[in-house]
């Protein structure tokens, strides 16, 4: 198993290194100068020189590159143009909302679309099925921010239910330890503040979650559909076992590699859709974080952000990989 | 001699045979098509957008830097909501022909008839997406075929340029590129085209690689066909129902970062129509009520998409072999 790890990680530093040279490429792939692109046409030559000392830019690039990735290893992800502060420090200050929204998106996602999943294999070609199946397609073609809007409309400004805007009232005092409001407001015993940042959290996560549900019940599904037509399935049942069982201990048991990888991978695209959520509400996450930078041409910003989300989809490619061969011996030999 | 005529007299029976052969597995792939309903709703929506798409820019032509008109600010689609009333209601209301049907969509912010924006917005939204979904399918169908059959440093190099682009988020890379090449729907084309070739370097190379070890390519290879015609004429005719399949899927994913790129203000820039670009203008608005300039846009996305991605699984059912005979 070791060996099968080692040799996963050895592949995947060619991947982590064409992923730096390309990030790191970005900045350098603006037409003209970037230092101009950054400043506006009206910069004075100072600002300008000031800007490419300060980005490293009058260096050859190999130089810049080493330079970029000596600072990288120590943390240091460069200043924001505007307001020079470190990347880094706002970045770690920001992921936790990020954080906080996906991995709701994500359990809600697993503990709904398994379920439907196996529902829909079992009672195969049944209305059921072929409502969630089409309930699923629709999942995947409706845009996020379709659906954003679209709930906005209904539940905030319509209802008037829900909030929409932020991760909680700015009139509620909640002291932040971890980042994860709805912990720290349990870990404080706020319940004013959890009542208040689980109503903002409702509108976002289902925007969020939409896409990976209909994923993971149309792999569940699948995968499910598979199991059900094996060998050992019918002699379960030829030997009197009940439905319940055969569905669950036999079946659910052999479907799992495939649905925890569709998990594991949503969990990475999730981390790019917070992007269009977190600007639909506000969220004060790296996706919105990102959006602002864009519009402000904070081009380092950008560049880091692309980085750290890669890398932790890279990571996560790599720990469902360890986790498949983990469960199924056959993946290490191959 | 009497041999040779009976020979070359089978000859044309024999191409004629084939050509039967594939006519027949055409219809059977036809018939399966039409006899699955969701083919034929996807086929539809999918036929109905492309027409659109064409018909709209031929008839009219739209000049969006002078579609102003501050006098019809956020008009509501005032026809389209009394004629659905009425119909609900089952009352006489007024009149369709007495109302003012000018727009029937309503109107947005600057006054501008939202359904003829729309129309011209599926328009670029299509043009995008098959464009993108032609120049991805293009060369990366010809990096995995090359990687696939020359293998060695070709295919190392090659495969592992692609886990690269792969090892980003795909929205995610659309984004960083487009922000620095500067925002326009050019290079938000060539930014999602990038993202999409892995998918198909990577499909093409594994039908390549299961194909290359076949009988009949042995065989081709036997009688001293080379490594380029081969390719051409018997792995990618082979690929050719997988990459179909894909190709229909891709298109709406293709759609929906088209229309998310321009929702972030880094495609199509204003004031010409575009589906994601109108959906970000439509915020604002949706917070006074103004629904209709967020859900006319929004529907079409979701129309379109929806038609690519049921037409897409459907191809797939009736194409892939594995499936057959099971139904």
């Amino acid at each position: 198993m070791s060996k099968y790890i080692i040799r996963r990680a050895l592949e995947s530093i060619p991947v982590i290194i064409g992923v730096s040279i390309l990030v790191f490429m970005l900045l350098r792939l603006i037409p003209g100068d970037p230092a101009i692109a950054i400043l506006g046409e009206r910069a004075t030559p100072e600002n300008i020189a000031a800007i490419r000392e300060r980005l490293g830019l009058n260096k050859p690039l190999p130089e810049q590159y080493i330079i970029w990735i000596g600072n990288l290893l120590q943390g240091d992800l460069g200043n924001t143009v505007r307001g020079n502060i470190p990347i880094a420090n706002e970045l770690r200050s920001r992921f936790p909302a990020t954080i906080e929204l996906s991995l709701v998106a994500i359990t809600l996602a697993t503990v709904i679309g398994v379920p439907m999943g196996i529902f829909s294999a079992v009672r195969r070609n049944s209305p059921v099925d072929t409502a969630t199946m089409f309930g699923a397609l629709l999942g995947v073609s409706v845009p996020i921010f379709v659906l954003g809007l679209l709930l906005i409309y209904l539940f905030g400004v319509q209802l008037k239910l829900l909030p929409f805007i932020g991760r909680i009232d700015s009139g509620i005092k909640l002291e932040t330890r971890t980042g994860l409001f709805v912990i720290d407001s349990i870990l404080t015993g706020n319940w004013e503040a959890l009542q208040n940042t689980l109503s903002h959290l409702i509108l976002p996560a289902i925007t969020l979650f939409t896409v990976p549900l209909a994923i993971i019940a149309r792999i569940t599904r699948s995968s499910m559909l598979e199991v059900l037509n094996q060998d050992y399935i019918r002699t379960a049942r030829a030997k009197g076992l009940g439905e319940r069982p055969v569905i669950f201990s036999h079946a659910l048991r052999n479907a799992l590699l495939p649905i925890v990888t569709i998990i594991g991978l949503q969990l990475g695209t999730l981390l790019s859709g917070a992007v269009l959520t977190e600007t639909i509400y506000s969220w004060p996450g790296i996706g919105k974080w990102l959006f602002d930078s864009i519009i402000a041409r904070d081009y380092p910003i950008v560049q880091s952000v692309t980085l750290i989300v890669s890398l932790i989809y890279v990571i996560i490619n790599f720990t469902v990989d360890i986790l498949y061969a983990l469960v199924d011996p056959r993946i290490r030999v191959a | 001699m009497s041999t040779i005529t009976q020979i070359k007299s089978s000859e044309p029976v024999k191409r004629l045979n084939r050509d039967n052969v594939r006519l027949e597995m055409l219809r059977d792939i036809l018939r399966r098509l039409w006899r699955n309903p969701s083919a034929r709703i996807g086929g539809f929506l999918a036929v109905a957008s492309i027409t659109i798409a064409i018909i709209v820019p031929l008839l009219d032509n739209y000049d969006a830097v002078r579609d102003n008109n501050l006098s019809a600010r956020y008009q509501p689609p005032d026809c389209l909501v009394g004629w659905l009333t009425s119909q609900l209601n089952d009352v006489e209301k007024q009149p369709l022909s007495e109302m003012s049907c000018q727009y029937p969509f309503g109107a947005d912010k600057n006054g501008r008839d939202i359904m003829r924006r729309v129309g011209h917005g599926l328009s670029v939204s299509l043009s995008v997406g098959f464009f993108v979904v032609g120049i991805s399918l293009t060369i990366g169908v010809a990096i995995g075929l090359a990687a696939g059959f020359l293998s060695g440093w070709v295919e190392s190099v090659s495969m592992r340029s692609m886990d690269v682009i792969l090892a980003f988020p795909s929205l995610l890379l659309a984004i960083a590129l487009v922000t620095v090449a500067g925002a326009s729907l050019t290079n938000g084309m060539i930014a999602i085209a990038i993202t999409q070739i892995p998918t198909f370097a990577r499909l093409s190379r594994s039908m390549a690689i299961s194909i290359r070890n076949t009988e009949y390519v042995m065989a081709a290879r036997s009688v001293g066909a080379g490594g380029f015609s081969i390719m051409i004429s018997h792995v990618l005719p082979n690929s050719l129902a997988p990459l179909i399949v894909q190709a229909t899927l891709m298109l709406g994913t293709a759609v929906i970062t088209t229309a998310a790129l321009g929702f972030l203000g880094l495609g199509q820039q204003p004031p010409w129509p575009e589906l994601g670009k109108m959906l970000a203008e439509s915020q604002p608005a949706l917070a006074s009520g103004k629904w209709w300039v967020m859900l006319f846009p929004g529907l079409t996305i979701i129309l379109i998409v929806l038609g690519f991605n049921l037409l897409g699984d459907a191809l797939r059912d009736a194409l892939d072999p594995r499936l057959r005979g099971s139904d």
